[in-house]
């Protein structure tokens, strides 16, 4: 089976983020820019995958020239090669028009299967999958914590707020998985040494056959007009308790009138 | 005025979910709200008294197994024949998982923009959203085609106006494409009457200081007396101390309850990215260096094993 995992690289979660203040981008430049947490998952989703059925594992990711780190990073779980798209006309890029850039990449790539984040940790719009299905008229199952393969047919659990759902569709599909799926294993030194040699193609718009104005700010659907710093929130009172935590509590509880 | 799409988010259980009701509130103030139901045979028609409750003026139906049978696809292709023909001032979804995805397809099959996570839209379509583990607020405008944005719950007070709609049924034309993944089976899991996790009013969620899945009870119990729901932090559910959909934070559920109760958590920032833009914030923890208290509006340094039975028995004094 021929998979291909879309990979993001954002900044860290567990540092400051911000926004740019020149043009309202996410600010990448100062930040720790690393794999999306979910993306790891996607992946390694992806390798069992490879190991119960064989095939190959490619690492898609659009991004600026630093994004060849999470490339590394990537291929250091185990995938074969990545492709990069990278240009500099992409900056600025809304969803609408980053799903067309990825979706005309994949159709290069003839996958039987795209698997990817549920959410990418800094946007967290979910909405790629299904704009790529929508693009490329591929079923999307979204929202996996579980994925069966059976020859050409693909089983997922999909977490709603009631329970699940089990929700079936034939390759070639889309896949979103959540960290629930599985554990994400840690690359290994020979893995890292070996991610070192994987090839890894680049594409730009012109690769992709897709205009320059379509994408980046001018073929942005959306845009940010500005950004502000929430203030942090400061701390209130603060007791130890001495046997009468509980009662102080709701004593609180009952001047905020939840009680 | 213009038309104002809602479409509707519901569950067969409780009927028509709060957040649709803070979407009719807010389109009202951009138009006239006319709801939208994609969903199983009659749901429109069991929705409709509550949503004229709350101004919906029309409400357009899509029901059956067409619709309902398959993931999201077909809801999209309705909704976007729909928004072709009475081309609306605006298009609302819910800020959830199928919200999203249908938002996303529409997005994609009307060359559209599209904005997620929104808590507030004024007239001109500017939207508020808070980004980065409620860290930042940005304002944004769709800028091709119409405002088509997803609501983050509890973002709108909702107030009721009433209206009496009719209900259209639309004709449902979906292709062989739309069909690709078809859900099999819907299974319910355990749930109780405890109000949605992203709706209530109250959160009370405990942390890998509850110390097994037995002792949740007493997040349980909290959570019952307060009339909320219950959360775990990742460390919680990765412990298998509760299921994963009660997660909150970074990789789980956005909360923004009018108030939080965290109980035996640390506060990672990844946990307060999924609940620091609740309005008032409880805090009980034994480490009395724990980042949580940063957050807390009042916070108890105890052992929660001590302070919560206590805190249950006096709201029950009072009660």
């Amino acid at each position: 089976m021929n998979i291909v995992v879309l990979v993001k690289q954002v900044p860290d979660s567990g540092a400051d983020r911000n926004l740019r203040n020149d043009d309202n981008t996410v600010d990448r430049g100062s930040a720790n820019n690393v794999i999306n947490e979910m993306d790891e998952y996607a992946i390694e989703e992806a390798l069992k995958i490879k190991e119960a059925h064989g095939g190959e594992v490619t690492i898609l990711i659009m991004g600026p020239d630093r994004a060849t780190e999470s490339i590394r990073k990537a291929l250091s779980m185990g995938p074969d090669k990545a492709v990069h798209v990278v240009d500099d006309a992409l900056h600025g890029s809304c969803a609408v028009a980053t799903s067309k850039v990825l979706a005309a990449a994949l159709g290069q790539l003839n996958a039987d299967l795209v698997i990817c984040g549920a959410e990418s940790t800094d946007g967290r719009v979910q909405v790629m999958p299904h704009m790529i299905a929508e693009r490329l008229g591929v079923a999307a199952l979204t929202g996996a914590r579980k994925l069966t393969v059976d020859g050409g047919t693909l089983t997922v659990e999909r977490q709603t707020e009631e329970g699940y759902e089990v929700v079936t569709a034939a390759t070639p599909a889309v896949v979103s998985v959540w960290d629930t799926i599985n554990e994400p294993r840690y690359p290994s030194f020979k893995g890292i040494m070996a991610a070192k040699k994987k090839p890894v193609q680049t594409l730009s718009l012109v690769d992709l056959g897709v205009a320059p104005t379509e994408v980046g700010f001018d073929g942005a659907t959306s845009a940010v007009v500005e950004h502000t710093k929430r203030p942090p929130r400061s701390g209130g009172a603060k007791i130890t308790d001495e046997g009468e935590g509980g009662v102080k509590l709701v004593e609180f509880l009952a001047t905020e009138k939840f009680v | 005025m213009s038309e104002v799409l809602v479409v509707v988010e519901a569950t067969k259980e409780f009927g028509v979910k709060k957040v649709t009701l803070e979407m009719l509130t807010l389109a009202r103030e951009l138009g006239t709200p006319s709801a939208v139901v994609l969903g199983g045979a009659g749901a429109a028609e069991a929705l409709s008294a509550k949503l004229g409750e709350y101004g919906a003026e029309k409400i357009y139906a899509a029901e059956g197994d067409e619709i309902d049978g398959y993931l999201v696809a077909p809801k999209a292709t309705v909704l976007a024949e729909l928004v072709k023909r009475v081309q609306p001032a605006a298009v609302l979804l819910a800020s959830a998982q199928e919200g999203k995805e249908i938002a996303a397809r529409l997005a994609v099959k009307l060359d559209n923009g599209i904005l997620t996570d929104v808590v507030g839209l004024d007239a001109d379509g500017t939207a508020t959203q808070v980004a980065f583990a409620g860290s930042a607020i940005v304002k944004s405008k769709v800028t091709r085609g119409l405002p088509l944005v997803t609501v983050r719950p509890n973002s709108v007070n909702p107030t009721p106006a009433a209206a009496t709609p009719a209900i259209e049924q639309l004709t449902v034309s979906v292709t062989d494409t739309d069909k690709l993944a078809k859900v099999v089976d819907r299974i319910a899991e355990q749930k109780g009457s405890r109000p949605e996790l992203t709706e209530a009013g109250v959160v009370v969620s405990g942390g890998r200081g509850v110390g097994n899945a037995d002792n949740f009870k007493l997040v349980e119990e909290l959570a019952d007396l307060l009339g909320g729901a219950v959360g775990a932090s990742r460390a919680a559910v990765d412990s298998g101390f509760y299921p994963h959909q009660f997660q909150v934070g970074q990789t789980g559920k956005t909360v923004s309850p009018q108030l939080y109760v965290a109980l035996g958590i640390s506060g990672a920032i990844q946990h307060r990215a999924g609940m620091q833009t609740s309005k008032t914030i409880v805090a009980v923890n034994k480490d009395g260096e724990a980042p949580i208290f940063e957050l807390a509006d009042f916070g108890v340094v105890g052992d929660l094993f001590k302070v919560v039975p206590q805190a249950a028995e006096e709201i029950r004094k009072r009660k």
